[in-house]
């Protein structure tokens, strides 16, 4: 499968949720609401649920499953209520000690007037520095689409999970073959450049595990099953040892030389 | 090379214009200033921080100029001026991209970390260079950032940041995302020691910078008229076909909208951050 191809499946419509991953791996989903500052963000969704015997937060970006929920949802792009909604539901996960959970899906944080004037910049800034902080277990899963600061701002994690066909970039391959080739069209090979796959993704380190595309209730079992193994793990450990895992985790991503 | 080709973008515009002089004019005595028309003498604008004497419109400055400008006389050691970027994701062209920022920056990198004293107190600082692929943040300048701020926390020491950058570099992948993580983390830790961040943002700001280390200071300045976001003006003019307000984005924008503790003209900002050191010193 070329790159692109991966993009596209990613994209897929008919592709399953993070919905569909709360409803199908967790019990008892109660959604949560607002970022208690300037409104709910629908393209993001929150709460607490159960898994096994253990209370977890859980929160995923949620793109809609048909026309009209997509538009409602945004299309999955996030404003920075969202993301400080987000951010509220971590930091009471952390309170009662119990994990998060995110499921990442975006093609980017939202761009527009409203999401600049409310400081899009400054809301994934301090998602991102409160995570690599935060005193519990986080285990986040790219289902789909990973695109740039929108999608990093829930994918600060102790592990990084990526199912096989979905992808995670710094921007769209249409952006990157934009600026530097000077046309869209370029997409296909500016996909391959960027290396976004989930195979590219477990060579740099940047995810931990991939997650095998079978049908989906294979797929939500297999997630169940690595999930509780992995929150067994990480619960094990106090909350100073989680941050310095997460610190460690990404303080060893990327490379340079000397002159 | 990048100086001939037409600007791509308003970000790309803001970094080439800098104190280019106006190619028209044979004669360099004069720049003209492209928010008041004024022509200015080329040697006092250098002699006022390259800010015009007519309508305080602030012109680019290099990072060698901006420490020059910011710490005291002689106090400045540079830190990892060596490390340079190896292309880590196997990226098409892009060695020959980073020859060709060394050669229009005269540096090895978008980012000069260091140790210094301002206003007589010792703090760490760093500046982005504009001028390196537009101070875009690939994987050395997440390492150069973070390794100051894990000296200053072991030190004890204040940081002083300037920021300057079109965002993350995308021939870099998705590893110079994962620097926004990096960076913030090292910014954490150096909080968590309540030690002091100034973040100075400058002429543009944008895209992952704004959504990492520049947003996260305990007190964020700006020079005036500087454009600070995350997503440009341009790419929201296009995806969402809104007319933006006049003065969107801009540092004044900021201030209204509460994201940022104050707007300080370049000439002053040396004294505004000695007497915010001393007040945490
Ligand atoms: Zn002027």
């Amino acid at each position: 499968m070329k790159a692109i191809e991966y993009v596209y499946a990613a994209r897929a419509k008919g592709r399953c949720t993070s919905l569909d991953f709360i409803s199908n791996i967790f019990t008892d989903f109660i959604e949560l609401h607002g970022d208690r500052r300037f409104a709910d963000d629908k393209a993001i969704v929150g709460g607490l649920a159960r898994f096994g015997n253990m209370t977890v937060t859980v929160i995923g970006i949620e793109k809609g499953q048909d026309t009209r929920s997509r538009i409602d949802r945004n299309f999955g792009s996030a404003h920075p209520e969202g993301y400080r909604k987000a951010l509220r539901l971590m930091k009471q996960a952390e309170k009662f000690r119990r994990p998060v959970i995110c499921f990442v899906d975006t093609s980017g944080a939202y761009c527009g007037i409203g999401a600049e004037e409310r400081g899009q910049g400054q809301a994934i800034s301090e998602n991102i520095m409160e995570m690599m902080d935060l005193k519990t277990p986080i285990i986040s899963i790219l289902i789909g689409e990973g695109g740039s600061g929108g999608a990093l701002a829930l994918a600060v994690a102790n592990e990084v999970w990526m199912l096989e066909k979905a992808v995670y970039s710094v921007i769209s391959p249409e952006g990157c073959a934009s600026i530097l080739y000077k046309d869209p069209k370029m997409a296909e090979k500016a996909a391959e450049d960027l290396k976004l796959t989930s195979d590219d993704m477990l060579k740099f380190g940047v995810v931990d595990k991939i997650i095998s595309e079978s049908p989906r209730n294979i797929t939500f079992h297999i997630i169940r099953n690595e999930l509780s193994s992995a929150l067994r793990r990480l619960c094990a450990l106090s909350g100073e040892e989680l941050a310095e895992q997460r610190y460690k985790r990404y303080r060893v991503l990327g490379s340079h030389g000397t002159v | 090379m990048f100086q001939f080709r037409k600007p791509r973008n308003e970000l790309e515009l803001i970094l080439r214009n800098g104190n280019k002089r106006t190619p028209s004019i044979p004669d360099e005595m004069f720049t003209y200033c492209p928010s008041c028309k004024k022509a200015i003498l080329t040697d006092e604008l250098a002699d006022n921080a390259n800010i015009c004497s007519h309508c305080g419109y602030h012109f680019y400055i290099n990072a060698r100029m901006r420490i020059h400008l910011t710490v005291d006389k002689d106090s400045f050691t540079e830190l990892d001026s060596e490390m340079q970027s190896i292309n880590v994701i196997g990226f098409p062209g892009y060695e020959m991209k980073l020859q060709s920022a060394k050669l229009a920056s005269s540096e090895n990198e978008a980012v000069i970390t260091g140790i210094c004293t301002i206003a007589g107190v010792r703090c760490a600082i760093f500046v982005m260079e504009g001028k390196f692929m537009m101070g875009s943040m690939g994987t050395v300048v997440g390492e150069k950032i973070t390794r100051l701020f894990e000296t200053a926390t072991e030190q004890k020491l204040p940081v002083v940041g300037f920021t300057v950058s079109g965002g993350a570099r995308m021939q870099e992948g998705i590893l110079s995302l994962m620097q926004m993580a990096k960076t913030n983390g090292a910014v954490s830790r150096h909080g968590k020691s309540r030690l002091l961040y100034i973040a100075v943002l400058t002429n543009p700001t944008t895209g992952g910078v704004t959504a990492s280390f520049a947003m996260a200071g305990d007190i964020i300045l700006s020079e005036p008229d500087a454009l600070i976001c995350f997503a440009g003006p341009r790419v929201i003019a296009q995806t969402t076909s809104q007319k933006l307000p006049s003065g969107f984005q801009k540092a004044e924008f900021l201030l209204q909208k509460g994201f940022i503790d104050a707007i300080v003209r370049r000439d002053e900002l040396r004294n505004v951050i000695g007497k915010l050191l001393m007040m945490h010193s």
